[in-house]
């Protein structure tokens, strides 16, 4: 394991063209770049959001992120992965969640791009409370997510070729 | 002492987001802590009796039968929705 994390909690909004460039500088030679950014959904059917608030625990949250963040270096060739979550109050199309991995090839990348999110997901800290007009609501955790994050425990861990 | 912190709708349940309690028994568990907060009345023991809840010793996730020493910071917390 030789790569580089960065973690951040924030609540200003990122850069993704920036943060992709730095990425690609605390892992040079990479040969694939692999990123996803989360965004708030402003519809639902009929719903309209009018605004998202993330809660999270200081401290326990940026740890998280880290042990993560890790657990992926430890499992793929990666050069630098880089994690941005944002907190507080949110608007529909802001920016929540940015991962970005980067390697020699592209399944490492893609693969604890993935890992990342799925881990993220269901173990990091972050709360989300939603107001939809008709009063406020905390998101409820879904199921579906912890049985995406359960499929890494026994998949194989990704290709080095 | 013990530093115990709750987080998003369990805060908003008990209306409280930190507590700090004398570490008055030597061998506290997270379980005995929970059925100890669950005696400070009615919306405790409702809000606590949820088993979707997560606890966190030292900001480290652990079970029901984990020990809290003295100096410790214990949270409780429901299923995580980040991302």
């Amino acid at each position: 394991m030789t790569g580089q994390v960065n973690v951040s909690v924030q609540t200003g909004d990122f850069d993704p063209a920036g943060l992709q460039r730095a990425l690609l500088e605390a892992g040079p030679g990479a040969g694939a770049v692999a990123s996803f950014t989360g965004l708030v959904r402003g519809r639902e059917g009929d719903g309209r959001l009018e605004w998202m608030e993330l809660e999270h625990y200081p401290g326990m949250t940026e740890a998280s992120l880290e042990q993560i963040a890790t657990e992926a270096l430890e499992r793929w060739s990666l050069g630098a992965v880089s994690v941005v979550h944002r907190v507080g109050r949110l608007l529909p199309g802001d920016h929540i969640v940015w991962v970005g991995t980067c390697s020699r090839h592209r399944q490492d990348a893609f693969a604890a791009c993935e890992f990342i999110m799925d881990y993220l997901k269901t173990r990091a800290p972050l709360w989300k409370k939603e107001n939809w007009g008709d009063g406020q609501r905390w998101v409820e955790a879904r199921g579906s997510d912890e049985l995406r994050a359960d499929r890494w425990r026994t998949s194989q861990k990704g290709s080095r070729d | 002492m013990i530093r115990v912190l709750f987080f998003a709708r369990l805060r908003e349940q008990l209306d409280c987001s930190r507590l700090e309690l004398s570490a008055a028994e030597p061998t506290l568990t997270v379980q005995g802590l929970r059925r100890q907060l669950m005696g400070r009345g009615d919306a405790w023991r409702v809000a606590l009796a949820n088993e979707n809840l997560i606890c966190a010793v030292n900001q480290q996730v652990v079970v029901a039968d984990q020990d809290i020493a003295d100096g410790d910071e214990v949270a409780f917390y429901p299923p995580v929705t980040g991302g």
